[in-house]
């Protein structure tokens, strides 16, 4: 689905209306291409203390230009803002201002990310103020940005540092293009169990620069409802990361499934997920196919809608049944099979209805809020033992489905992100890739909204 | 040196050749949701869910062997074509191969012996036919006209040779299941055959009931998930149904056999339909599956072709499997007892029965196959269990490689041994046999 509009005040003439008129005036977002450098400006690091050095340093082994003030009439591509040591409100003054500064010289689609510590880890009163306080301060901030730019937060858990690999790997995804639509969002990061680390480094080394331009070599990963939409991208994105993809999807969505397949190399597995063995079938072709299975992103969902007063059983069910029922049956097999890694990742699409309600989606919302408590409690299961399960929350994606909705409230729908238009698949895609990489590996339990910042479920 | 070495590559044992897995696409009712699809079309689409599949994209396969009953004259590279247009490496080379009904099961007998013999390590074997796209040629007149236009050199010349053109030469030539030498169709050399094994109107309704009822099953029980790839909104074979009732068989009106003395027993339930589809194998051997992490369904073990005198009506056009089935048995040491599942195809009901009734008939056995005596009965409960061409339908060359992936998938599942029996036009057939592995 195109965004007219967005296209319109893009050109010259009607840009200048729209601006003058005080119209919205959304940006085309900078999205990653393979290779591209995550900062072609310098990127500004606020902070002061051993982790903001340290941090520093790494953006410096990035062949990254760093600054640690803002320079008159120079341009940055990002502000890393570093907070770890924030012991009371009053220290975020000095960083938070310097900030300011900074946004006046952000190029068009430059990235805010600040890196801080979780209020849920002191009981001082005064330390988790001012931790609650960044929060509250960057959200703004993504709300102020403009022409693309996006301000989100990595957030330390436990003894987690600004140079864990994790951390890096977060931050490393809010400064690329990866990020496009992803705004005034928090990951909340632990330290890098061990296992995942020997991956990462090979990973990493592969590319001898530090930029694993193919952080899913050697993985396989399998990707439900993978016929078309967003599935259709995951499983592009994911190949083109370096997976071996397994696309799978209902037998009457065979022949898009095989297309889907043969584009990016993978293999078709044709079955419902709502079937009890359809587990036991993926294991089955990937244990005999690749011998071990990496990544499960479970995608595929139906909606049903109707308002509570008219829902019949069957819609009900059916939404229950696919999004997040067989989520639960499989995942259970997944866990217990020796097929599945010992680092193995579960990304589950959850949606931004399922946190906030939508009006005559209250099935899909349960099965999507189904899925984030889902996320939640396996997470505390797998803590600190190496396989990780997250889950992605898309807001307004330009997809069949949305392009479905009558054009006003479409219209209307687009503009209420921050970034005031829709996402697309690519962007939920590329959230899905780097939960799957070894990256992440430090990242659990947790839902990553790809939304622009919608005002809705905020 | 050099002839030592050759002379140890020629005694080597031959290799086992092993079917990995098929795809077809659902059949359609001529007319139906492929009328316009050409044979390449489909056959490329049967390909390229073989390909994602199993994961072929740009893989150089050792050779793809296909063909179609029904061809465009432009079609004389129908397979290289359809390889081309297809997700395989362009180097992979093809050819095409025709045998009438026949030809889909001989690409798999073909591709399998050069497997055997070490030629190549993988194949994919397979057919695809139209009846909706079906080539129209002009008539002989006509066309001996245009080849006489094209060599006439002066106007005077074209004008003389235009002048031969009579009203009637511009009628074209459809194509007809009609065999040249008799010029009878398919159908009534068939209820030749039917009448002289005195097959009733009940046993043929009675085995396309079952045909219809076992095809049904086997897609309740998702057998065809990994054996069908959906193609222009088609998820099932569109002849199929699934509440056919004897009741419902019993009053369609007979089509075949009219003319005859004997009362008129073959009607469109009980006959197949006119098809289009297209249905691929992958073949390999056992190293080149091992390699590369590929199940195998079943070992491709031996096969036979026969022909039988129909022109002067010694015997019946379809009766040629009867003839290969005693010459494939004693090679391999077999007797029916020694199968667990028959794949008979149902060019028409009446087929099948004509053929388990030859069998099992001790003087025809002794006088016609020269047989000490019968040659056996076969279970019925063992006949086509996931059914066959009656429900599925026939897309000519495509029979052979749906009879083989659904056999070796069956034989997968149920362990065993497999006998497949495609009888083909010009009063041939072709036999073969599958083993569990």
């Amino acid at each position: 689905m195109t965004d007219n509009y967005l296209n319109l005040v893009n050109s010259p003439l009607p840009g200048k209306i729209a601006k003058a008129l005080g119209l919205p005036r959304p940006s085309v977002l900078r999205r990653y291409t393979p290779g591209e450098s995550i900062a072609s400006k310098p990127v500004l690091v606020t902070g002061s203390g051993a982790g903001a050095e340290a941090l520093a340093d790494v953006l410096l082994s990035w062949d990254v230009e760093v600054r640690r003030h803002v320079l008159p009439g120079e341009k940055l591509s990002a502000a890393v803002v570093v907070l770890d040591r924030a012991a009371s409100p009053a220290d975020l003054a000095a960083p938070l201002l310097e900030l300011g500064q900074a946004l006046k010289v952000l190029v068009p689609g430059g990235r805010v990310v600040a890196v801080f510590r979780s209020s849920a880890d002191t009981t001082d009163p005064a330390v988790a103020a001012a931790r609650q306080g960044i929060d509250g301060a960057i959200r703004s901030v993504a709300h102020e940005l403009r022409g693309g730019a996006t301000a989100n937060g990595i957030i330390l858990r436990g003894d987690a540092t600004t140079t864990d690999a994790t951390t890096l790997g977060a931050l490393r995804f809010f400064l690329s293009g990866r990020s496009a639509y992803v705004d005034g969002q928090f990951l909340e990061v632990s330290g890098t169990p061990a296992e995942s680390l020997a991956g990462l480094a090979a990973a990493t080394t592969a590319v001898g620069e530090g930029v694993p331009d193919r952080p899913l070599a050697g993985k396989t990963a399998v990707v439900t409802g993978a016929a078309r939409g967003i599935g259709a991208k995951i499983a592009e994105i994911l190949a083109r990361d370096g997976a071996r993809v397994v696309a799978v999807d209902v037998p009457a969505a065979g022949e898009q499934l095989a297309q889907v397949a043969n584009r990016v190399g993978g293999t078709a597995l044709q079955l419902d997920i709502t079937d009890p063995d359809a587990a036991a079938r993926i294991l089955e072709h990937v244990g005999g196919r690749y011998g071990t299975l990496d990544v499960v992103v479970h995608n595929a969902g139906i909606t049903r809608d109707k308002l509570l007063a008219n829902m019949d059983a069957s819609r009900w069910d059916s939404v229950i049944a696919v999004n997040i029922a067989s989520q639960l049956r499989m995942n259970e097999q997944f866990i217990a099979s020796s097929v599945f890694s010992t680092t193995g990742r579960i990304i589950s699409l959850a949606s931004t209805s399922g946190i906030a309600g939508n009006r005559g989606q209250s099935n899909y919302a349960a099965s999507k809020a189904g899925v984030i408590g889902m996320v939640r409690a396996q997470a505390a299961s797998f803590d600190g033992a190496g396989r990780t399960v997250n889950a992605v929350a898309p807001g307004f994606i330009e997809t069949d489905m949305t392009a479905k909705i009558p054009p006003l409230t479409r219209q209307v729908a687009r503009r209420l992100s921050s970034l005031q238009q829709g996402g697309l698949p690519v962007d939920v895609a590329e959230a899905i890739a780097f939960l799957a990489s070894d990256a992440a590996a430090g990242i659990n339990g947790q839902v990553l909204r790809v939304c622009g910042q919608n005002l809705v479920g905020a | 040196m050099a002839d030592q070495a050759g002379a140890q590559t020629a005694a080597l044992p031959p290799r086992t050749a092993v079917v990995i897995g098929g795809n077809r696409i659902p059949f359609a009712r001529s007319g139906g949701a492929y009328a316009y699809s050409s044979n390449k079309d489909m056959l490329i689409a049967a390909l390229d869910g073989l390909v994602a599949r199993f994961g072929l994209q740009g893989e150089r396969i050792g050779e793809v062997a296909a063909g179609a009953v029904l061809k465009h004259s432009r079609d004389f590279n129908l397979t290289r074509e359809a390889v081309l247009g297809s997700a395989l490496s362009p180097e992979t080379p093809a050819y095409d191969l025709q045998q009438a009904c026949a030809t889909g099961l001989e690409t798999v007998v073909g591709l399998s012996n050069k497997i055997r013999l070490g030629q190549i390590d993988s194949g994919i074997a397979g057919g695809v036919d139209s009846a909706s796209d079906a080539p129209i040629a002009v008539s002989e007149g006509l066309r001996r006209v245009l080849l006489d236009l094209s060599r006439a050199k002066t106007t005077q010349q074209k004008i003389k040779v235009l002048a031969t053109l009579r009203p009637k030469d511009l009628s074209p030539n459809a194509p007809t299941t009609g065999e040249p030498r008799t010029g009878l169709s398919m159908g009534e050399h068939q209820a030749l055959t039917t009448a002289a094994w005195e097959i009733t109107r009940e046993a043929q309704d009675e085995l396309a009931y079952r045909s219809h009822h076992n095809l049904a099953a086997a897609y309740d029980r998702g057998f065809f998930s990994d054996l069908m790839t959906p193609y222009r909104g088609l998820t099932k074979d569109a002849n199929l149904r699934a509440d056919t009732s004897l009741e419902k068989l019993a009053t369609l009106k007979p089509v075949f056999g009219k003319g005859l003395d004997t009362p008129a027993t073959m009607t469109a339930g009980n006959s197949t339909p006119l098809t289009d589809g297209a249905a691929v194998v992958l073949l390999g051997s056992e190293d080149y599956a091992r390699a590369n992490n590929l199940p195998m369904l079943a070992t491709i073990v031996d096969a036979e072709a026969a022909a039988v005198d129909f022109v002067t009506g010694e015997e019946g056009l379809l009766m040629a499997p009867v003839h290969a089935m005693p010459r494939l048995l004693q090679r391999n040491g077999f007797t029916f007892d020694d199968f667990d599942f028959f794949e008979i195809h149902e060019a028409f009901a009446g087929t099948v029965l004509s053929s388990l009734a030859a069998w099992e008939d001790p003087d025809y056995c002794k006088r016609v196959l020269g047989l000490d005596g019968a040659l056996g009965s076969i279970d019925r409960s063992k006949v086509n269990v996931n059914g066959s061409s009656l429900a599925a339908g026939h897309p000519f060359a495509a029979t052979g490689g749906r009879i083989v992936a659904s056999l070796a998938k069956t034989l997968s599942e149920k362990g065993g041994r497999g006998l497949i029996s495609v009888c083909a036009a010009g009063g041939q057939g072709v036999v073969a046999i599958l083993e569990a592995r």
